[in-house]
């Protein structure tokens, strides 16, 4: 990926958005936290939250360090990496996660 | 923009809006007949020009029956044969947005022969890459059917690419671009951060202007977003005026109003 970098000095980064992303990392923990709480455990299994479970070490991945392709590679986990069209479409919507792959 | 207010191209003038291109999607619910899209058309063609012209704005549309309603192809080809009578229209500037769905092989067929469609026509197209987990499968699928088809890449759009896809649809001689949304999709940090990341040649962005949550100002909050993180105003201007200029323009139909 070409580094073109931001014209912000890092520090300027945190300034700007630190206080947008503590809110989102708070609603992914309220999230979790509210799946818990909830009757059955079938959402826990669903494959949307294993996915987003298996995700989450990607931001904090050493390798991902000077590299800056998080968002580039929670896309890639999240896809479907198939190659063939599939016979039918039986819906119209996405899920989010591929509910074929074992997250 | 069929499923917006009037007061939508209000706002969209007076943050700067000086012309629009809009595709021909899925209406949140699949028609029933082909004479659904037959209205349709008109209204891309004939209504909405008036709408937009009250406030300054050039419409253009781009016509197709989209991914979400191909999967019956015997339905989705009586729509095709509509098409050809609504080419001639002024402001119809190619075949959009088609592509793909599901990914699936009916879905395919029909891209295949909307392609031929616009290749007959001499057309520019316009492509919908899908949505979340089939986004990276479905816009491979759809490049490797148009280089099949023999269509310059210079002529193709392919709208909705993330950070996963653009890399591909640039180095394979495609227009990348970033439909913005408010947080579903492309929002504009995450379309800043792709210029900053992949460059500013043959990319540009634009607002959804959808059924769904979107918001048709989102192409000035990237403008502010681009602002505060230093870039240039030669910059912002190069992502959402001269680059899609520079492509929109290979359709001898595309125009600005005539104060601009």
């Amino acid at each position: 990926m070409p580094q073109q970098s931001c014209p912000l000095t890092s520090k300027q980064v945190v300034d700007l958005y630190f206080m947008e992303h503590r809110a989102k990392l708070l609603d992914i923990a309220a999230f979790l936290d509210r799946l818990e709480r909830a009757k059955g455990d079938e959402g826990l299994q669903d494959v949307r939250v294993r996915a987003l479970k298996k995700a989450i070490p990607i931001l904090i991945d050493t390798s991902c360090e000077n590299q800056a392709n998080r968002a580039h590679r929670v896309l890639e986990l999240l896809s479907d990496h198939t190659a063939e069209p599939t016979p039918a479409a039986h819906t119209q919507s996405a899920l989010g996660a591929d509910p074929n792959t074992d997250y | 923009m069929v499923s917006r207010t009037t007061d939508d191209y209000r706002r969209m003038a007076q943050a700067g809006c000086v012309a629009i291109t809009e595709p021909a999607f899925w209406a949140g619910f699949d028609r029933s007949s082909p004479a659904g899209f037959y209205d349709y058309f008109r209204q891309l063609t004939d209504v909405e020009p008036k709408r937009a012209a009250q406030y300054g704005i050039a419409h253009h549309c781009w016509l197709c029956i989209n991914p979400k309603e191909a999967e019956d192809p015997v339905f989705a080809r009586e729509v095709i044969k509509l098409i050809p009578e609504f080419l001639e229209k002024p402001n119809v500037i190619g075949i959009g947005e088609i592509g793909l769905n599901k990914n699936s092989r009916n879905e395919l067929i029909i891209l295949e022969e909307q392609i031929e469609l616009a290749k007959q026509h001499q057309q520019l197209i316009l492509v919908h890459t899908p949505h979340l987990e089939d986004k990276l499968k479905g816009t491979r699928i759809t490049m490797d059917a148009l280089a099949n088809a023999g269509i310059d890449p210079g002529r193709v759009l392919i709208d909705h690419i993330e950070e996963h896809t653009v890399a591909e649809v640039l180095d394979r001689g495609f227009w990348a671009g970033m439909t913005l949304y408010p947080d579903s999709k492309c929002t504009p940090q995450r379309a800043v951060d792709i210029i900053e990341c992949y460059g500013n040649e043959r990319i540009w962005i634009n607002s959804a202007g959808d059924w769904g949550p979107s918001d048709p100002l989102s192409v000035p909050k990237c403008h502010v977003e681009m602002r505060r993180r230093g870039h240039t105003q030669k910059l912002v201007e190069k992502i959402s005026l001269e680059n899609p200029l520079s492509f929109l323009r290979q359709s001898g139909r595309f125009m600005l109003p005539e104060s601009v």
